[in-house]
């Protein structure tokens, strides 16, 4: 009764593919956004905290290592948006075919890093974030 | 031993690798498409308030709809991120204390932030 269950292959011995690689890129993002989900929360106690809070909190992610931090951050969710929006096509039966899933996870990095850009790209144009 | 009581459902129910239906599943996909318009709605206002500074994050929050948006993504966040982070532990914690104990946390920890952050724009929006 108690014999082991068989275990799934051991990933070392894959290649990286497309597909496999994008699957645990949702997963890291994932988990990476809930834990910057916290630089949000942070935000609007800084805001509600008042406008001396508010400036330790702009001065604080005006550093160069939290723009590096935040960069990496709109990558993961729009990474995570994009690659959800392609799970959702998958839970309602579309888009199997394995030319349409590489295709479709090309499309996902490539919408990832043009918002990415974008987004920083407008930041950059008005320089910082003000208090 | 033989519970004659039980349906063959009730018996059977539970058993599966799973532990459960697939309530967690629904819950999470829909609360991913909930949270597509309101990430596509909250990025833009976020980049556009945080360059303008304090003043102007301050009337964006006290317009009803905004907050309202803000609300519904907060509590959407936490919510999805914990049924995320949920799986992510039911597959890699293999040790049956551990994973309850960082499954209960994790959902605690979210209820407190989600509270926490609810509460911060319901005190600038009021």
């Amino acid at each position: 009764m108690n014999r082991p269950r068989p275990l799934s292959p051991h990933l070392q011995i894959y290649k990286p593919q497309i597909t496999s690689v994008l699957s645990i890129m949702h997963r890291i993002t994932g988990v990476s956004l809930s834990i910057g989900s916290i630089i949000l929360v942070a935000w609007v106690v800084a805001l509600a905290s008042g406008l001396e809070s508010y400036s330790y909190f702009i001065n604080i992610t005006n550093h160069w290592f939290s723009h590096l931090i935040l960069f990496g951050f709109t990558f993961a969710l729009y990474y995570h948006l994009s690659n959800g929006i392609r799970h959702l096509f998958w839970d309602a039966g579309f888009g199997f075919e394995l030319k349409s899933v590489y295709l479709s996870g090309s499309l996902v990095l490539f919408t990832a890093f043009i918002m990415t850009i974008s987004t920083w790209s407008f930041i950059y144009f008005f320089e910082n974030f003000t208090i | 031993m033989n519970n004659t009581m039980k349906s063959d459902l009730a018996k059977v129910q539970g058993l599966g690798s799973a532990k459960h239906g697939v309530g967690h599943w629904k819950l999470q996909r829909v609360s991913a498409i909930g949270m597509i318009p309101l990430i596509l709605w909250f990025i833009p206002s976020l980049m556009l308030t945080i360059i303008s500074g304090y003043n102007e994050a301050i009337l964006w929050i006290q317009n009803p709809f905004n907050a309202t948006g803000l609300i519904l993504l907060l509590g959407t966040i936490f919510f999805h991120a914990s049924l995320g982070l949920q799986v992510v532990i039911e597959d890699y914690v293999h040790s049956e204390g551990l994973k309850i104990i960082s499954i209960t946390f994790i959902k605690l920890l979210s209820i407190l932030l989600g509270v926490l952050s609810i509460l911060c724009v319901l005190k600038i929006f009021l």
